[in-house]
């Protein structure tokens, strides 16, 4: 995550913001009136604001899902009732990249899944930077098959870059593992409901997000392949991401109209860092709203409706037109 | 056996493919080999026993006992996106059916194998690398529900880079409705056997490839979720040849079997056989 250019262009704002707080300070104990500069600074930390964050590129917004300041699903998860972790995937270790547990969201019991980037490079170390091995989707898999069996709804926080592409993670099948947690994803008997927070990276993303309702973040992306991945792939050059980026059509807007996910909760202008207290919150509420509403339909209809809805994603036939970009 | 009547209707529209070609040169021994004897030892190098990437209908033609009747061949491609590079992704199709005589990198249908009646999937790796993108998620899912209510089971023949970048999410999406679709297939009591081929990697293996109740590969099929550049760059060495491989994979316990085309047939007989078994008596 080195130079992201959310970070560095934020510096110049940042520093702003503390100059203004300063003189704020100054103008309590100190005899000049100093009101009027106060406001024509806070003039131009609006006007700059809105310059810098006011509309993001596709390239922008997958830096902003990465911005290292950027609430993790542990942000979200403290914010439940409570949360009592369960650990491992009974049969090699404990993946630190992926939290679960019971959890209590708003006095409803639910099984809480979500992928932990750090903070630091210390914790990222610790839970290699969001991305799971497949002891991780296999720990998914067992919480989610529990939670079908006991009859709770399954909230997930996805947030990762992809799947771990290590040695160890190969020789223990990760294309197993994630094709497992599909198939449980898909066989659950009660309402799953997914958040998009930051980064959805490939099928490592895809293995927490099938879901009767799909939300996003404003700057969270989606996509089949990380920017660098897919510029790697087509034209054996990752430093093309941005182009990359431009093209996947990854933002929330371009999915919803795709119909690949449902609803956009919004954030504050500057990212959802600027005000993660009120934006964890909003989401929170959004998915109390979700499963409300999904609590109604009976397990059938329920898989149903979710059978249906991912067998009809994807226009194929040859007369379709392509959805006019943004 | 006589060529049946689909195969022969079918090789007549590929003339002027690839099948024309008079030699292939084998890419492990180097052995230049004679198209029609290559063809008749199914693809594998009558030197070095090296497996080819096979065609799809070539491959339908060395599995089914007679006639295949194949479905879904009227879902083509869109172009979601718009996706443009250096080529537009609609000419990037085009130039692929010329090529391949495909429509796209999966061939769906019904038939016979050893006197079973099955829904076959076959993937081509010469359509766009095998990748996934919508048309082949919906030929697999439509082959996966049409077997469901004909109860019968499914083969599937995995070869395929992963998901098509060119349809972003679309592709990817393909990954949740061909695992629902055989959530729904399996659930309802039927069996799925897939057949690993050279390559299976990214979203086809971590779905349907791997959603098999019985998982067969080809002999050093390349089998894998990330791809051996994109590890190498990541752990910045090099990787052993035996890396990923299929006998890699039986080796850590993540297939079935390995088993050699010559012998692929006789194995699928004898797995549908045992599978259908304990549905017969349960029926009684």
């Amino acid at each position: 995550m080195n130079n992201n250019p959310i970070v560095e262009r934020e510096k110049g704002l940042l520093e702003l913001e503390r100059r203004i707080t300063e003189l704020r300070a100054a103008n309590t104990t100190q005899p000049v009136d100093m009101t009027a500069e106060i406001a024509a600074l806070e003039a131009k930390y609006q006007e700059i604001l809105h310059e810098v964050f006011g509309t993001l590129s596709p390239w922008e917004k997958v830096n902003m899902a990465r911005h290292p300041n950027r609430p993790t699903a542990l942000d979200y998860i403290s914010r439940f009732d409570r949360f009592d972790e369960l650990h491992g995937d009974r049969q090699f270790r404990d993946d630190p990249a992926i939290v679960g547990g019971f959890a209590k969201l708003h006095g409803r019991a639910v099984m809480a899944i979500g992928q932990q980037r750090g903070r630091d490079t210390k914790e990222n170390l610790r839970r290699n930077f969001g991305m799971p091995a497949p002891e991780g989707y296999r720990k998914v898999r067992r919480l989610a098959n529990l939670a079908s069996r006991l009859g709770l709804p399954i909230v997930t926080l996805v947030d990762t870059k992809g799947a771990d592409p290590g040695i160890s993670s190969e020789e223990h099948a990760q294309s197993e593992a994630i094709a497992s947690c599909l198939h449980a994803f898909t066989l659950a008997r009660v309402p799953i409901v997914a958040t998009v927070i930051g980064e959805g990276g490939s099928g490592g993303a895809l293995a927490l997000a099938i879901a009767d309702h799909v939300i996003m973040l404003e700057h969270s992306t989606y996509s089949v392949a990380s920017p660098e991945g897919c510029a790697a792939i087509l034209w054996s050059d990752s430093s093309k991401a941005e182009e990359a980026a431009a093209r996947l059509k990854l933002t929330a807007q371009d999915l919803q109209r795709f119909g690949v996910i449902d609803e956009i909760v919004p954030e504050p202008l500057g990212g959802a860092h600027r005000d993660a207290g009120a934006v964890v919150s909003r989401v929170l509420e959004t998915v109390d709203g979700a499963l409300t509403r999904l609590s109604e339909l009976p397990p059938n209809r329920l898989l149903e409706e979710r059978y249906g809805k991912y067998r009809r994603i994807g226009t194929w036939h040859a007369d379709a037109e392509p959805l006019p970009s943004t | 056996m006589p060529m049946p009547e689909w195969l022969r209707t079918r090789r007549s529209k590929d003339s002027g493919h690839r099948d024309a070609a008079l030699w292939s040169k084998c890419p492990k021994c180097g052995e230049v080999l004679y198209r029609r004897d290559l063809l008749a030892n199914v693809d594998v190098c009558t030197r070095c026993g090296h497996h080819f990437r096979m065609g799809a209908y070539d491959r339908i033609s060395t599995i089914v006992d007679g006639d295949f009747t194949e479905i879904g061949s009227e879902i083509t491609g869109g172009d979601p996106l718009g996706w443009v590079d250096r080529r537009s992704y609609g000419a990037k199709l085009h130039g692929d059916r010329e090529k391949s005589g495909l429509g796209e990198a999966v061939v769906c249908g019904f038939g016979q194998i050893g006197g079973f009646d099955v829904g076959l999937g076959v993937m081509d790796f010469h359509f766009r690398g095998g990748t996934m993108g919508t048309v082949v998620g919906e030929r697999i899912a439509m082959l996966l529900d049409e077997a469901r209510r004909r109860r019968v089971p499914c083969i599937v023949f995995t070869a395929s880079g992963g998901a098509r970048m060119e349809e972003g999410m679309l592709a990817l999406a393909q990954m949740a409705k061909t695992s629902a679709a055989v959530t729904e297939f399996t659930e309802a009591g039927n069996v799925l056997i897939t057949v690993l081929t050279d390559p299976t990697t990214g979203g086809v293996a971590a779905s349907f490839a791997f959603q098999g109740d019985v998982i067969v590969a080809e002999p050093k099929a390349v089998i894998g979720f990330a791809g051996r550049r994109v590890i190498e760059q990541t752990i910045r060495q090099r990787l052993p040849d035996q890396f990923q491989t299929a006998e890699f994979l039986l080796e850590k316990g993540a297939i079935d079997m390995v088993v050699e085309r010559r012998a692929l047939k006789e194995m699928l007989v004898r797995l549908l056989e045992y599978t259908t078994a304990g549905r017969q008596t349960a029926a009684q």
